[in-house]
């Protein structure tokens, strides 16, 4: 466990070294002088910003809440040797199902409206998922392809049914009716919902599916060597597609999640990055669900923390996509870090890595 | 130890003349092990120089660094007197040294010529091959070794044996003043076995090219090499000339104890018949039926031993046995029951056992602990599992007692499978597919790349589980591994079964024709009495 966190702990560590780099370097316009200290102002901005207070706190647990549920949907895939780059358009489904439920469920008080737009989220996002999965189990078509045209397929269906049968009365632009009794209660703060808790839920769950179930068994089997998961009498092709719709279900509740909880309507032009962010957040987790927790709160923290930072030291809230790719950046290029702290090879591989670049056109169907 | 320089086989290797390479204390250490201690290496010009060690013992380490692939911690290698270091590959290539890997480095999808040229492509001008002045020069070189190969054909539709040649052909054509042939014979027959002999030998005399050929065949190296190293555990343990040794002597040096080459099978006793397999077909991932009306039994308490060049359906008729591939035809029988199409998890739950050839591809998870691999066929169900849950503590006690019974040598059965030694991974495999009651063994060379004690221990066992009443099945390429236990031998040629023999009354040169030719140009021989086929 501690030797899976080495190398995030210094990608994350190197990130930060590289934006203090940028923050200095772009200081003269920020700032009209070289300004050496204006890492610390920012950094000190965005801690503050993400744990100074109990509505930081509870904003970050907010921020973090879907990158949670999507990188648990993403970690999942790789440990069953699947890339799914699609939980972008499962968080997207399942957010635009929990909208369509959650509109139409007005009239129902809020002890059936909820659970009814969530599990409409929920399934949603297993569909979405099942498709590729079917598609590689049984013709070979290899997810990544399969899962970014779903990826825009989602966002079309959603201009088309939000600005047509969906789009709401009474709105300036094209978007659904705000929900109100499928609305996730407000439990702490002015905007900490309910849905944290299906994150910090869902963590152990996937821990334990993962790791003490014999299905966790069979998929990390498969993904390790899927040669001898058949061997063992396991079924490949069946649990592809039950992995990819497992992964489609929890960014489907992340997708549910952020509609119900936070945004309260859907636009027919959502524009969201959750689902790709999910990806560097299972990276940095190593696909690990507790890894995972902590890489969702860490970039959970840098959306938080962002406004305070430009408020309070002149730093765009884009400096925090630019420390994620950083992240990513040392994540992947894993040597540039293993010579920098001179770590030695046995401190676990990015196994996830070759989830990432094999099988590509191979055109093999699962067998 | 020999002076190697009191009888030379060939006039080429006289030890007047000087060493056209050397390497001198050779000293290569890991973490933990040192691969190379101080070995020492000459060879001559125009000399087979075989270097005879068994697996692990610091061949591929040593010629790694004379290949350039790793760097000596200490020691000097000298090419013509002069001492050189070896920057990578290309340059190894530069200064004339050329491999042929064990595992070919061809590109199947491509043609014999553009294999041979790759990486270093003549040009008619800056963007176009000269094709014609390549084909010329590919058809030189291999009518000079008296064989004809299409430039034009394409690497995947050539035999294994062919394969090999393409890979001495690449290497001849850059000019190879030394070529390192890794195990070249591994998955040849006796018959390619020689003619690759005959090239090798024309190559030392004719153009005066040295050979390292590495081995752990002991007739082979006798019969090929003018001078033999034999390394143990990274040291030099001694130099022999073949005139002057036989196989018992190389086999002491290489172990360091008096081996038994032979395992002392004893009588089988055959009972009912366990597996029947008639009129069996089945087709390969292309949709192409590579098995053809194959038909055999094995008896419980024998060992029946399948052999064939590889790619002769013998690997698909092992998938179709374990439902791991469809079966096109015919119909397969355990112990009366249909078992035609079962799934692995079926079949493995009427008591089959499978070693497959590849460990790591099939055989184990390497990322996974040793638990987790002793329980790979039965962690859905009791003791391991209630329903979805697995239960620890019995799959670790179960994983203990499996370990001390077959002598795994790990630390603790939680590590990963990918830190034990090949002989102990592969004896994690042995222990998990033939604990339980057994109706059937199926072996696919089930030693390969294994060192002699691996091998003897799992001899024993499968000896062992016969006189218990196993039926055993044995597959495998390698025509000595087929030879050494089986009861009676079936021969595959092109995806039928040609002849079941009796493997008392038969010897390698009967079976390896056969597996050669399918047996159209022989005497018909012995039938044994049980053979269906």
């Amino acid at each position: 466990m501690v030797r899976l966190g080495i190398l995030p702990a210094m990608a994350i560590l190197l990130a930060l070294v590289v934006g203090a780099l940028v923050m200095i370097a772009s200081s003269p316009l920020v700032r009209g002088s070289l300004d050496l200290g204006l890492p610390l102002t920012a950094y000190g901005a965005l801690l503050s910003g993400s744990f100074g207070s109990v509505d930081a706190i509870i904003n970050t647990l907010v921020q973090a809440t879907p990158l949670i549920l999507a990188g648990l949907a993403v970690g999942i895939g790789f440990k069953a040797g699947l890339f799914n780059i699609g939980a972008q358009g499962q968080f997207l489904m399942g957010g635009l199902a929990a909208a369509a439920v959650g509109v139409a469920t007005a009239g129902l008080p809020p002890i059936a409206a909820i659970p009814l737009a969530l599990l409409a989220g929920v399934a949603a996002g297993f569909a979405y998922g099942f498709i590729p999965g079917f598609l590689k189990a049984f013709t070979g078509a290899h997810e990544v392809v399969t899962t970014i045209m779903l990826n825009y397929v989602a966002i079309q269906i959603i201009a088309y049914v939000v600005s047509g049968p969906l789009r709401g009365e009474n709105v300036s632009f094209a978007r659904t009716e705000t929900i109100t009794s499928a609305a996730l209660p407000v439990l702490a703060g002015r905007n900490g919902h309910i849905g944290i808790a299906f994150a910090l839920v869902a963590v152990p769950i996937i821990a334990w599916l993962l790791f003490r179930s014999t299905l966790g068994f069979e998929i990390r089997t498969v993904g390790a060597n899927p040669e001898a998961a058949r061997y063992a009498g396991m079924r490949p092709r069946l649990l592809t597609i039950l992995t990819m719709a497992i992964s489609g279900l929890l960014a489907g509740l992340a997708g549910a999640t952020v509609i119900l909880g936070t945004v309260g309507h859907i636009p027919a032009a959502y524009a969201t990055g959750v689902g790709f962010d999910a990806i560097a957040v299972a990276l940095l987790g190593r696909s690990h669900p507790v890894g995972i927790l902590f890489a969702g709160l860490l970039f959970g923290a840098m959306r938080a923390g962002s406004g305070l930072m430009q408020i309070q030291a002149g730093i765009p809230v884009q400096m925090v996509n630019v420390l994620q790719a950083v992240i990513l950046f040392f994540l992947t290029a894993e040597l540039i870090v293993r010579y920098l702290f001179r770590v030695r090879a046995e401190s676990a591989e990015i196994s996830e890595l070759k989830t990432i670049t094999s099988s590509y056109g191979t055109g093999q169907a699962v067998k | 130890m020999t002076d190697a320089s009191s009888s030379p086989r060939t006039s080429d290797a006289t030890p007047e003349r000087p060493p056209l390479l050397e390497m001198r204390g050779i000293t290569k250490r890991y973490p933990g092990v040192v691969a190379n201690d101080d070995i020492s290496l000459d060879v001559r010009p125009g000399e087979i120089h075989a270097l005879l060690g068994e697996n692990g013992a610091g061949k591929s380490t040593l010629m790694n660094i004379l290949y350039g692939l790793a760097v000596p911690d200490e020691g000097e290698i000298l090419l013509n007197g002069t001492p050189i270091e070896i920057d990578g590959p290309n340059d190894a290539i530069r200064r004339g040294i050329s491999m042929v890997h064990q595992h070919f480095m061809l590109v199947p999808v491509l043609t014999v010529a553009e294999n041979i040229l790759l990486g270093d492509e003549p040009m008619a001008n800056p963007i176009f091959l000269d094709r014609g002045a390549a084909h010329a020069r590919i058809r030189e070189l291999s009518s000079f070794f008296g064989f004809e190969v299409d430039p034009d054909a394409k690497v995947e539709s050539l035999s294994v044996g062919w394969q090999q040649r393409v890979e001495i052909l690449k290497a001849l054509y850059r000019q190879a003043d030394i070529l390192v042939l890794d195990e070249p014979t591994a998955v040849l027959t006796p018959q390619e076995t020689r003619e690759i002999f005959t090239v090798l030998r024309r190559l030392t005399s004719e153009l005066g090219t040295s050979i390292i050929f590495i081995s752990h065949k002991l007739y082979e190296v006798l019969d090929i090499a003018d001078r033999i190293t034999v390394i143990r555990r990274g040291r030099v343990v001694g130099q022999r000339v073949p005139a002057e040794t036989d196989e018992d002597d190389l086999a002491e040096l290489m172990v360091g104890r008096e081996v038994q080459l032979t395992v002392d099978r004893g009588e089988s006793h055959p009972a009912d018949v366990a597996l029947r397999v008639e009129g069996l077909h089945v087709r390969d991932d292309r949709g192409r039926e590579v098995v053809h009306d194959v038909g055999f039994e094995v008896r419980a308490g024998e060992i029946v031993g399948i052999a064939g060049v590889a790619g002769n359906g013998q690997d698909e008729l092992v998938e179709a046995l374990l439902g791991l591939r469809p079966v096109a035809g015919g119909t397969v029988t355990l112990n009366g029951a249909h078992i035609t199409g079962a799934s692995p998890r079926e079949l493995h739950r009427r008591g089959i056992g499978f070693v497959p050839a590849d460990r790591h591809r099939y055989g184990l998870v390497l990322s996974f602990p040793l638990t987790d691999n002793l329980s790979l066929n039965d962690y859905y169900h009791a003791p391991f599992a209630r329903g979805l849950v697995r239960n620890e503590a019995e799959i670790r006690s179960y994983a203990e007692r499996l370990v001390g019974e077959y002598d795994v040598r790990t630390p603790s059965v939680t590590v990963d499978a990918q830190t034990l030694s090949g002989g102990n991974q592969q004896k994690l495999v042995v222990a998990r597919e033939f604990d339980g009651d057994l109706t059937l063994l199926v072996l696919d060379q089930p030693t390969r790349g294994l060192d002699v004690g691996s091998i003897e221990f799992i001899h024993r066992q499968a000896i062992a589980k016969r006189d218990a009443g196993v039926a055993v099945l044995r597959v495998s390429a390698e025509l000595d591994e087929v030879l050494e236990l089986s009861d009676r031998i079936g021969v595959m040629y092109r995806g039928r079964l040609v002849q079941v023999l009796d493997a008392r009354a038969t010897d390698r040169e009967e079976v390896g024709l056969l597996m050669a030719t399918g047996g159209r140009d022989t005497e018909p021989p012995i039938e044994a009495p049980t053979a269906v086929s």
